[in-house]
């Protein structure tokens, strides 16, 4: 067989990247290459610099170091009973490839994942040499996200932290028993324990006082992902799973993907268009619990799912209707948060403003998104909903109109 | 009507220094024209000369830094915006609080577009390498939608410090030389290298991390308007990726899954833990097996089995309560807040933890969630008599002379019997299996007292009773 061409291989190991839907470059230590002999930086926000028809922003250069893999998890397009083409970059092409691409200003840096070879830690050896090499011998500055095997050694999983900025173990699946029957060599254990060490590692890079100030660990934190559609998991398991994985390891996101069609599927799942409202509920419900003060139970219900029609704060909102209206011009900050069609953004504006004026609704259309959402729920003052709020159709006229997504 | 002249689009300096000699001639906001990009003198009719009883001025820093942004608008109006803006601050410096004001709602949404511009401009400029120059050399054709290349320009020499690079655009150009950052004016698109090798497979990236199953037109055009189409390499791939994307994904679903390739015959068996059914024949195998244990519910929220640590061959042996938050990340006992508190008081003791053996009542992590924090939970007693199973191993295997119980679940557990601390500490107890007992306060509950005073008291029991342990286990 004739070796691939470079470009062939990235076509094949990008295609075999492209179901992981992290691609953030933001919230890292901020650096420069001022001073340094190569390039890079990171100044906190990260940048998009393109979009794929999909929607989905490219940040970073994604991809897997080789397709090849020994594990044969049923959703995955790389796992071993998979009749895929199958390619493998060297350490070398990896480097160039993101170099050169960050020079022309295409990428923030490199998210780089693999296929299992041989065992964990030679597959994560190979890995940390690529970050090793464009941090030590071309000072790259950009950033880089490394997806860690969970089976690989601590020592092994310490080192990529100390290149990586951010560094990922995916779960896949929200509940143990899926994980066991379509994913049969992966262990929940085992993610968890890795997922553990990693925050311990953060937490004592950050730790005050340590003399001679270590390297920090990951400085953009840990992330993860959980396929949504490929296994029974109602959106409450889904949800108690990101829940515990927030407060049990600190991890900066949990990202949803929903399952989509993947090239030579297996027979264990569904073939159908990716569920990509359920997706986009689950990340407003992700919000609720991270930036608006609402607990995982308030929202969802372990069995239950989120209400695709409407969003998921207007949906509580309408169960809770007793504690609406809010006055605008009174309210504190957690109340205002939980109105439906008023973000963190515009509560903090809101909050600014009313110690300039009495708030008005103009006011509140001014710096809300629209008013129609928020009417119902609102007091100004120029403005009561009066039998608004309690009204039986409101459902009905709050709701936003279907869109296709 | 006065004419002000400023010297570019976007000389902010001139614009400050001549709106506040207008300001002190009171030259009102409807007397003025503003003029930029002229060179020479200032004013056409002479700088007008401060009224005489004009009071000195100062400008809110929050009117300054949206100023600074309002300047790189397109919209030649923006000057006379500034200054109206600046006119009225002046009687009411909370003005600029004001989001709801005309004027100030208008600057914000001028300043708005312009942020943008300068992040499409970081995100969407496109350098090529410029062929056979040395030392390697990089040029880049941008259109800015704003006059935003001297504002963002230096993102690019603190991104690409080390490499030379040119930015050109229609108005202006910026120049790196690895030193210097220089301006020159706008050039035509000529001026620009026309290709660059790897602007090929930055398409086939493109093209590859595309899922075609996900669609979403408008939520790309949003983010990637199509008036920056023309300077980006992978926008011309866009019309087929879409028309093809349906078809592409209907033949996904529509294949049939095909029989698994041959790889699949190397597929691993899984490693799972295994649960330690039986006496355990040995320290090493106890420990092993701990975090396979599922005697009780608790290992399911927990990340692993905590088991003891120290010499199998101790004297003298620990038991608390069950690990904490940091303890169940580690996997090691007594390695967070009140390990430390554990060490200080077994160093002050003159006790070598090294020499002892230390382990937990119960094995596993029980807490519940509050928020993003995982508060302990005291475990029940159905959960301390299922892992008793352990520790009475633990104690067979190791054969201590002495078993320190730290804290009432640890009394609990060593003693079979409810064993208040405070009538039962600072004595040797007789167990069944020939050890001695002593039971003293878990050093958690020591972090707990709030009071000064009593915290020390309890601190220096415990020392007492790490003591009078050591020596009853010599």
């Amino acid at each position: 067989m004739a070796p691939l061409s470079l470009k062939r291989k990235l076509a094949i190991l990008s295609d075999a990247a492209k179901y992981d839907a992290s691609c953030a470059s933001s919230g890292s230590s901020g650096r420069n290459s001022l001073g340094g002999k190569g390039v890079g930086s990171t100044e906190g926000m990260g940048i998009c610099h393109a979009y794929a028809p999909d929607g989905r922003c490219i940040s970073l250069l994604k991809i897997l170091l080789t397709n090849f893999c020994i594990y044969d998890c049923a959703y995955c397009v790389n796992r071993v009973s998979s009749n895929i083409p199958r390619a493998r970059f060297t350490v070398q092409e990896v480097i160039d490839l993101t170099l050169g691409f960050y020079k022309r200003n295409y990428i923030e840096g490199l998210f780089l994942s693999s296929g299992i070879i041989r065992n964990g830690d030679y597959t994560l050896e190979e890995m940390v040499r690529v970050a090793r090499g464009l941090r030590q011998d071309h000072d790259f500055r950009g950033y880089i996200h490394l997806k860690l095997i969970p089976e690989a050694s601590p020592a092994l999983v310490l080192e990529a932290g100390l290149y990586a900025d951010r560094v990922s173990i995916n779960i896949e699946l929200p509940k143990d028993e899926s994980l066991l029957a379509l994913a049969p060599q992966k262990d929940v254990g085992v993610i968890k324990k890795a997922m553990g060490g990693v925050r311990y590692a953060i937490d004592e890079g950050r730790e005050k006082g340590r003399r001679a100030a270590p390297k920090r660990f990951a400085p953009a934190g840990q992330s993860t992902q959980l396929i949504i559609g490929a296994d029974t998991a109602s959106d409450g398991e889904i949800l108690q799973r990101s829940e515990r994985l927030y407060g049990g390891y600190g991890l900066r996101r949990v990202y949803y993907s929903a399952f989509s069609p993947i090239p030579d599927s297996s027979k264990a799942l569904p073939l159908e268009r990716p569920p990509l409202m359920r997706e986009h509920r689950l990340y407003q419900a992700d919000w609720l619990m991270r930036f608006y003060g609402f607990e995982r139970q308030e929202i969802v219900g372990e069995a239950a799912n989120l209400d695709l029609a409407i969003d998921p704060k207007l949906a509580w909102a309408l169960e809770n209707r007793g504690r609406f209206p809010i006055d605008v011009n009174r309210a504190d900050r957690e109340a205002l948060l939980r109105t439906p069609g008023l973000g963190v953004k515009t509560v903090d504006r809101l909050i600014a403003l009313r110690r300039q004026k009495a708030i008005r609704l103009e006011d509140v259309k001014r710096l809300a998104r629209g008013l129609s959402k928020v009417k119902p729920f609102i007091v100004t003052a120029d403005w009561t909903p009066g039998a608004l709020t309690d009204a039986a159709g409101l459902r009905g006229t709050v709701a936003e109109q279907p869109r296709l997504l | 009507m006065r004419i002000a002249r400023l010297a570019g689009p976007t000389d902010f300096e001139g614009w400050r220094k001549t709106a506040r000699a207008l300001r002190l001639a009171g030259v009102t906001p409807g007397e003025v024209v503003w003029a930029a990009g002229g060179e020479g003198e200032l004013f056409a009719d002479g700088d007008p000369a401060p009224a005489a009883d004009a009071p000195a001025f100062t400008a809110p820093r929050a009117f300054v830094d949206l100023a600074q942004e309002v300047i790189c608008h397109r919209d030649p109006e923006r000057f006379n915006l500034l200054y109206r803006l600046l006119w009225r601050l002046q009687d009411q410096p909370a003005l600029i609080q004001d989001i709801t004001d005309p004027d100030v709602a208008r600057a914000r949404e001028m300043a708005k577009p312009v942020a943008r511009a300068s992040h499409k401009m970081k995100a969407f400029v496109r350098f090529r390498l410029l062929p056979g120059v040395e030392p390697e050399t990089y040029a880049a054709w941008f259109e800015p939608m704003h006059h935003v290349v001297e504002k963002t320009a230096p993102f690019f020499v603190r991104r690409f410090a080390g490499m030379r690079f040119s930015i050109l655009t229609p108005e202006a150009c910026a120049h790196w030389d690895g030193d210097t950052l220089r301006f020159t004016p706008g050039v035509s698109r000529d001026a620009a290298p026309a290709d660059d090798l790897l602007e090929d497979f930055w398409r086939t990236y493109y093209a590859s991390i595309f899922n075609p199953a996900r669609l979403k037109v408008k939520a790309m055009q949003a983010e990637m308007p199509k008036k920056y189409w023309r300077n980006l390499p992978e926008a011309r791939l866009i019309p087929d990726l879409i028309a093809s994307a349906a078809g592409r994904t209907a033949a996904m679903v529509a294949q049939a899954p095909t029989e698994p390739s041959r790889h699949a015959a190397k597929a691993t068996k899984p490693v799972r833990d295994v649960v330690l059914e039986g006496t355990p024949p040995s320290l090493e195998a106890l420990v092993a097996g701990v975090d396979g244990c599922r005697r009780c519910p608790l290992w399911k929220d927990a990340t692993q089995g905590v088991p003891g640590e120290g010499s199998a061959t101790a004297r003298l042996m620990f038991v608390g309560e069950q690990p904490g938050d940091q303890e169940d990340l580690a996997g090691r006992p007594f390695v967070g807040p009140a390990g430390q508190v554990f060490d200080k008081a077994l160093a002050e003791a003159g006790v070598p933890r090294e020499q002892t053996y230390v382990t937990n009542a119960v094995k596993h992590f029980k807490h519940e969630l509050r928020g993003k924090k995982r508060l302990h939970k005291t475990p029940v007693q159905s959960e301390i008599s299922a892992c008793r199973w352990w520790v009475d191993h633990e104690r067979r295997l190791i054969r201590p002379r002495v078993i320190v119980a730290l804290g009432a679940t640890a009394a609990l557990s060593v003693f079979g019997k409810a064993t208040p601390i405070a009538a039962n500490r600072g004595r040797a107890i007789q167990l069944p299996d020939q050890a001695q007992g002593v039971v003293t306060y878990h050093p958690s509950f020591l972090l707990r007292v709030p009071d000064a005073e009593a915290k020390e008291q309890g601190f220096k029991a415990l020392v007492e009773d790490l003591a009078l342990a050591w020596k009853l286990a010599a």
